[in-house]
């Protein structure tokens, strides 16, 4: 697993039944492409984070698909139609296999 | 056949000419060969698609980009220029309040970056924007 990976998330605390909401997503990752090499010439190994899914009560929001040419700490903006109260979940997953996962509620206000 | 200093010159010049013919649009088509591999060789078409990048990004290492296309189900990104042309393709699910989708990218050098969606008519929309890149984020 990459070290000090850590997803942070930006959900409104509250919603109107059916509003549209803005999400920003980033996750801390060094998203080491494959193309760099290291002091003696050696190509280091690719290591990024490979898909993005963001879903509300089960049901797709977005789903990416990520190469190596997405930035360090992968970041993303979208949006969201809130129907009902529910939670948002937000999983990352690694070329090493972790998956990194966040939850954040939303009340209809 | 007594090879001269002017027959040298010409066959150095034609083969060079020749390398360089061969060198150009296999280095162009690892775009296209990814685009054709999403529409099949299918018309694109330029209106309902909007991709918004700087004119001029000084680091090539996170340069933000924008794209949205109302009512698409899929939206692929392509930098040109990068050793590998696929940046991140946006699959919009049933929840989606609008087909967009923002991030960073890594640019290798100025190109164009490309964004194709698919409609759920089984269309595609094309979309393009040359990006300058002061400082090229691709290690090297």
């Amino acid at each position: 697993m990459a070290e000090n990976v850590r997803p942070r998330v930006r959900v409104p605390k509250t919603a109107a039944a059916g509003e549209v909401i803005t999400i920003k997503s980033l996750i801390s990752h060094k998203m080491e492409s494959g193309q760099r090499k290291d002091g003696d010439g050696n190509v280091i190994p690719r290591s990024i984070i490979n898909r993005f899914v963001c879903a509300f009560n089960g049901e797709t929001v977005i789903d990416v698909t990520l190469e190596a040419a997405v930035s360090t700490n992968p970041f993303f903006e979208f949006e969201a139609v809130v129907p009902e109260a529910g939670d948002f979940s937000f999983t990352w997953y690694d070329d090493d296999g972790s998956v990194y996962e966040e939850t954040k509620s939303v009340a209809i206000a | 056949m007594a090879f001269t200093r002017r027959k040298m010159l010409i066959l150095g010049s034609a083969s060079f000419a020749t390398a360089t013919l061969v060198g150009l649009p296999a280095f162009a088509s690892l775009t296209d060969d990814a685009i054709i591999a999403i529409t099949g060789g299918a018309e694109t078409s330029d209106a309902g698609i909007t991709l918004t990048a700087p004119e001029i990004a000084e680091n090539g290492n996170t340069v933000p980009v924008e794209v949205s296309a109302p009512g698409a189900t899929s939206i692929a990104l392509f930098a040109s220029g990068n050793p590998t042309p696929s940046v991140a393709t946006f699959n919009f699910g049933p929840l989606a309040g609008s087909q967009t989708g923002a991030t960073r990218i890594r640019l290798a050098k100025t190109q164009d970056v490309v964004a194709i969606a698919t409609m759920p008519d089984g269309s595609f929309l094309r979309a393009s924007v040359t990006v300058k890149v002061t400082i090229g984020g691709c290690g090297g």
